[in-house]
């Protein structure tokens, strides 16, 4: 079975994240990590793989840097990792995020993606969405648990009042919340051996896929401040003060 | 006048309070049509919230993004819309990317407000709610998520909708069936409406923890909340998941336990009246927009505040 994990390096969230000005995009460092929410998506196409006998390619856009979250993914056990970094795919919203991943993963032949639900950096939240649609395949969404056979995927599928379960034929697209598997650490022979992996980098002329502006950002200004109020350390009695805020908000 | 179409998902029989609140906004920036994924009883609400017209949709068992995709893909190469309203959650997620993805225009997600203009501006609320982001979009039609509770939801006192039926085509290799529906329990003041909600996070330590957050609901007649952190390590289910992925509050009253403050917490609950916050570190985010911050650890003092509110 040949599985695809899309993953993103992204600036390291407990970092402030910087805006460039003028454009209003997110300053890139050359150190990025894995996208915490994506070490869940390798996990779960480690084991889908060596269920069904099969190969874990990473597939990744944005700049490489010195590509250390890419490493972190192998480490973890995938086989390969194909980047698209290309100078005009700088700033792109998620319709062309999506075009260029969905070129890259049909270029590769695929049986089952596995993507998050959104990364920690951008969050609009659809490009699974559009990579299926793209690829004409199914979008199995927000999975709490996958199940793939070798012509089949069946997953828990969160819902707003609790969980669907949703099947469909592969080849397909899954993607999974941070609760579907437990990622393993990588271990020191894994990490050696991620630095002999085949990692290709292709620019976007190598693919069948077009960069698109739809959206400009047109100003960044700073929201009006929620004051913060009072701040106590606890004495043994904090919780009279809490008694107290509560009567006056007429809460009790 | 500018040509809408509102995505509304039905929830518990009825159109949903995020759809509700989308059609209020949508009727004061032109003529509005509802795609309802639900019953026919639904139609007559989204008349009374600004629908003129609309297309009702029934999927099924298929799981609805490809075939209510492909149709309205269909429909809007015939029509045109301006704009295409959906909600920053799960299904309309789903719908709405492969919409955009056939019909090669961008999505714009995370809207707190939208403005027609020329095209299509919307504003962004970033890094927490610190600053806002102002976009253009140039895509015909402009798909735009907006997030929960941007708009309230006002009935405008409109006559009954012209009701159609959206005919959905079969999805072929994209298409994905339900095969069971799992309801949780659901018990005690919902979160999207309770005036107190309290959450928990991290600093209750363990799923057997949350049960402080549960027994300090009672007494105050709260909903229960919880991080992103503890809902992925299982301690407690989605449905309880306050935050950027999960539920928008804007309650009386936030009391956040043992909670730091990510930004993915912090869109999902800074708009509450009044916020108290208790956590151990003094230097954690939470208390930047608590009314009242206490630091301590909440397993000394929830127990506390429990034993005196029980004694009232």
């Amino acid at each position: 079975m040949k599985v695809v994990v899309c993953v993103k390096q992204i600036p390291d969230p407990a970092t402030p994240y910087r805006l460039e000005e003028g454009t209003g995009w997110l300053i890139r460092p050359e150190d990025q990590i894995l996208d915490d929410t994506d070490r869940y998506g390798v996990e779960m196409g480690l084991q889908i793989a060596q269920a069904n006998g099969g190969t874990v390619t990473l597939v990744s856009m944005g700049p490489t840097g010195n590509s250390q979250g890419i490493r972190q993914a192998l480490a973890m056990g995938a086989d390969k990792a194909v980047i698209i970094d290309d100078a005009p795919l700088r700033g792109s919203d998620a319709l062309t995020t999506a075009r260029v991943l969905a070129a890259a993963i049909a270029s590769e032949g695929f049986d089952l993606v596995i993507t998050g639900t959104e990364s920690t950096d951008g969050y609009s939240g659809v490009v699974p969405q559009m990579i299926a649609e793209l690829l004409d395949a199914p979008a199995l969404t927000y999975a709490t648990h996958v199940e793939a056979t070798g012509d089949s995927v069946t997953i828990h599928r969160q819902t707003s009042a609790g969980y669907d379960v949703v099947n469909a034929s592969l080849p397909a697209v899954v993607s999974v919340t941070a609760g579907v598997v437990e990622p393993r650490y990588p271990t020191f022979k894994g990490i050696m051996d991620a630095k002999k992996k085949p990692v290709e980098t292709l620019a976007l002329s190598g693919l069948d896929a077009e960069a698109v502006e739809t959206q400009v950002i047109s100003s960044i200004t700073t929201a009006p401040e929620r004051s913060a109020g009072r701040k106590i350390e606890d004495d043994g009695e904090a919780h009279l003060a809490i008694l107290e805020l509560l009567e006056q908000r007429k809460v009790i | 006048m500018a040509n809408i179409w509102v995505f509304v998902e039905e929830t518990d029989g009825a159109p949903s309070a995020l759809g509700l609140e989308l059609l209020s906004k949508a009727r004061s920036l032109g003529d509005v049509t509802a795609v309802y994924l639900g019953s026919a009883d639904g139609a007559g609400k989204l008349g009374e919230y600004g629908a003129t017209r609309v297309l009702m949709a029934d999927t099924g068992d298929r799981l609805p993004s490809a075939p209510l995709a492909t149709a309205l893909a269909a429909r809007a190469t015939t029509e045109s819309p301006d704009l295409i309203l959906f909600g920053q959650a799960l299904t309309d997620r789903d719908v709405a990317g492969r919409l955009a993805a056939r019909l090669g225009v961008g999505v714009v997600s995370n809207a707190t407000d939208i403005r027609l203009s020329g095209g299509v501006e919307t504003d962004h609320e970033i890094f927490g709610g610190t600053q806002v982001a102002t976009v253009q979009t140039s895509s015909s039609p402009a798909i735009v998520l907006v997030r929960p509770k941007s708009f309230p939801a006002e009935a405008s006192g409109g006559g009954a909708p012209q009701v159609e039926t959206l005919e959905l085509p079969d999805g072929g290799a994209a298409e994905a069936r339900i095969v069971e529906s799992h309801v949780e329990e659901r018990e005690g003041p919902q979160l999207g409406e309770a005036k107190v909600v309290i959450s928990g996070g991290r600093g209750l330590g363990s799923a057997e923890g949350y049960q402080l957050i549960e027994r300090l609901a009672k007494p105050l007649k709260a909903a229960t909340g919880a991080t992103r952190a503890i809902v992925d390590a299982g301690w407690v289910p989605y449905a309880k998941q306050v935050g950027q992925t999960g539920k928008t509050v804007k309650p009386d009253v936030y009391i956040a336990c043992g909670i730091s403050g990510a930004m993915q917490h912090l869109v999902g609950m800074k708009d509450a009246t009044t916020i108290i916050a208790i956590n151990k570190d003094p230097d954690a985010p939470i208390f930047s927009v608590a009314d009242l911050g206490i630091v301590g650890d909440v397993k000394t003092i929830l127990p506390k505040l429990i034993e005196a509110l029980e004694a009232m």
